[in-house]
């Protein structure tokens, strides 16, 4: 266990900065989002949940997959860049760093993803655990534990201290480089900590909420259940839920005309769009009871099918905050078991 | 409250409405959804408090193509929308029974946290029609206390008044919550430099994550197929490929609008990154204002708008470039 003093916080991002970039929560105008830091910017460590999640950092919301052009009379195409640099994400908390695993299950298995390979392997990942847990927080629904993120780093604020410690291979050469900045430190002040949070953690408004009756073999029940046309209503049909949640990876490939060549690039789908999956023949969800459906059946059946059980909701609670019509998962869990209990 | 729900079952008993437009109680103490009631029992989940910011007017898009008539509670400023609707002919007037519900300001948990206080399990004092000065807010960190007036939406604050628009009767009186001046903000930006309107409104759009709630929520959105969803286009856009596009689709939004927006602020409440669209939009009004007269969209369905309506003393084109 390694320790640096707040105040010193700037001296060891630019140290990070001297053979890496660095991503990490920067405030806009009051908002909290992760980006690449410069020195003078306004880091927030302190805002417990981002608006995006951290999944930019490996899944950008838009990328160019390649160009096209036309040189000297023939048709040129380069490929888009695959990152080739070491980064560093900081302040990543466990739900997040959870929702990167989902992630991983779909991109790096076969047919890997490239690009997304190429930025996990030039990727560090440093965790922040959860110094104050809020309302909207069910992380441990999914056995998180928001104390110990378990990341290639995990720290912990405590009082003037950051508290550093790595657990994994590049976490251990990022704090070798790091060495001069950090002293070593012992657990107990850490110990403390991660009891008080597992502590708030009990006390959350969704402690108890499970995921009982969920998974790949409910898909019949769950799928035909008349509740969906009741669950659905209030939904404006907008992509914010999907957009600042750290597991949806649904996405799109589109070509942008520059005027002079196609620039091909990818970007964040939602399943909330009345295009989404829309194929030559039209579309196979042409209502919104069908898409909003489809959103909770892939987080907590179809995705956990397909990968020995896990559910691809890490309950970091962004769609309960941002939801412009009070709608979330949580209230679909819970209108379920209602249902069952009856 | 409880009048609200009385009203809502005697309506449905007697028939003269088929279901309630309204909204719901939420699991935590500040979520409530806008909801169909459809029968007398659901009504025990009805809830009326300072956190039903919700403009209910454009469900009535939908509500309108039902069976029978849907019983609708409007606050004050949602009746504008409701009017603008009307007059557009997304909804019908034989459709609706209209429940003019009074206002004292609305709140929103976003106001709360941006105030400092987070883990909100419990609000003391949300009381719709008469809320506390302070609210009392029980959290996981401590007792916490709040004026009312601090965690208000923005456009509470430019309160249009307390006059319903349209209704069939009113429930509950209203209370003054204008203190601000609703074009202060665009006056500050158009004294500001060309360099400094742009970064001004790069910093703010730079953060959009085009989730399209901003288009979704507004009842003057009303298109059955938006043209940024539209695939036979290049303008169909999921994400911004470039900066320009993101300002694209915001400042074509609030030209679209104009004329018909009524300022509801429901633009600016739902957007997950906080930008103040509202001020697009106030921008062109104050514009249309100065042009054509005095003009609040909304304030009627019969009035011809300051753009669908031709006047030989229409402002010429060429003003609009005198004034660069």
């Amino acid at each position: 266990m390694k320790k640096i003093s707040k105040e010193n916080l700037t001296k060891l991002f630019a140290a990070i900065c001297e053979e890496a970039s660095l991503i990490l929560p920067l405030k806009n105008n009051g908002m909290t989002n992760f980006a690449l830091w410069s020195e003078g910017d306004e880091v927030d460590l302190d805002t417990l949940k981002t608006v995006k999640s951290a999944k930019d950092a490996f899944f950008p919301q838009s990328e160019t997959l390649y160009n096209c052009h036309r040189e000297d009379g023939k048709l040129k195409i380069s490929p888009g860049e695959r990152m080739d640099e070491n980064f560093v994400v900081f302040g990543v908390r466990a739900c997040d760093k959870r929702g990167f695993e989902v992630l991983d299950n779909v991109f790096l298995s076969d047919p890997v993803d490239s690009f997304y390979k190429a930025r996990r392997e030039h990727g560090t990942v440093v965790a922040l655990a959860c110094h104050a847990p809020e309302e909207t927080c069910f992380c441990s629904t999914f056995g998180i534990d928001s104390a110990e993120p378990g990341a290639d780093v995990d720290t912990w604020f405590v009082e003037g201290d950051l508290y550093w410690k790595a657990n994994t291979e590049k976490g251990e050469k990022l704090t070798a480089r790091l060495s001069d900045l950090l002293s070593d430190a012992d657990e107990k002040a850490v110990e403390e900590e991660k009891e008080n949070i597992r502590s708030i953690m009990k006390k959350l408004p969704y402690a108890g909420i499970t995921t009982e009756g969920w998974g790949g073999e409910a898909e019949k029940e769950k799928f035909d259940s008349p509740l969906w046309e009741e669950l659905y209503k209030p939904c404006l049909a907008c992509g914010t839920c999907t957009f600042v949640c750290p597991t949806c990876q649904c996405y799109d490939i589109k070509d942008y005309s520059t005027g002079e060549g196609v620039q091909r690039y990818r970007c964040w789908d939602s399943c909330m769009y009345s295009d989404f999956t829309m194929m030559a023949h039209g579309n196979n969800r042409t209502s919104q009871m069908q898409r909003y459906r489809q959103r909770f059946m892939h987080k907590l059946v179809y995705y956990p099918a397909n990968y020995g059980g896990m559910f691809s909701c890490v309950g970091c609670g962004r769609c309960v905050d941002k939801c412009p019509t009070g709608l979330n998962i949580v209230k679909v869990i819970k209108a379920f078991s209602k249902k069952e209990d009856k | 409250m409880q009048e609200l729900v009385k009203r809502a079952k005697e309506l449905l008993a007697d028939g003269t409405v088929t279901r309630v437009l309204g909204w719901k109680k939420g699991d935590l103490a500040y979520n409530p959804e806008p909801a169909f009631f459809e029968n007398e029992e659901a009504l025990s989940e009805f809830v009326y408090d300072s956190f039903c910011g919700a403009n209910l007017s454009k469900y009535m898009i939908e509500a309108s193509k039902k069976e029978g008539k849907t019983l609708v509670f409007l606050k004050p400023c949602d009746t504008y929308s409701f009017n603008q609707l009307l007059k557009e002919h997304r909804v019908l007037r034989e459709k609706a029974y209209i429940v003019g519900v009074g206002c004292a300001g609305k709140i929103s948990a976003e106001k709360m946290k941006e105030a400092g206080i987070s883990g909100i399990l419990e609000v003391e004092g949300a009381d719709a029609l008469n809320p506390s000065e302070t609210l009392k807010v029980k959290t996981l960190y401590g007792d916490k206390e709040v004026s009312y007036k601090d965690v208000m939406l923005e456009r509470c604050h430019v309160c249009k008044g307390k006059d319903h628009m349209i209704y069939d009767e009113i429930i509950g009186e209203s209370r003054d919550t204008l203190d601000g001046d609703r074009m202060e903000k665009v006056r500050e930006i158009e004294a500001m430099s060309p360099e400094e309107k742009f970064a001004f409104f790069q910093s703010e759009l730079s953060r959009c994550i085009r989730c399209n709630a901003c288009r979704n929520v507004c009842p003057a959105c009303s298109c059955r197929k938006c043209v940024f969803d539209s695939t036979k286009f290049d303008s169909a856009q999921k994400a911004n490929v470039d900066s320009f596009e993101e300002k694209m689709f915001h400042v074509i939004r609030a030209f679209h609008v104009a004329g018909r927006c009524t300022d509801c602020g429901e633009c600016s409440r739902v957007c997950p990154q906080n930008i103040p669209l509202h001020l697009f939009n106030r921008k062109l009004i104050s514009d249309m204002n100065e042009f054509y007269g005095e003009y609040q969209a909304g304030a009627d369905a019969e009035t011809k708008g300051p753009l669908t309506a031709f006047t030989q003393d229409d402002i010429e084109p060429s003003e609009a470039r005198e004034r660069g």
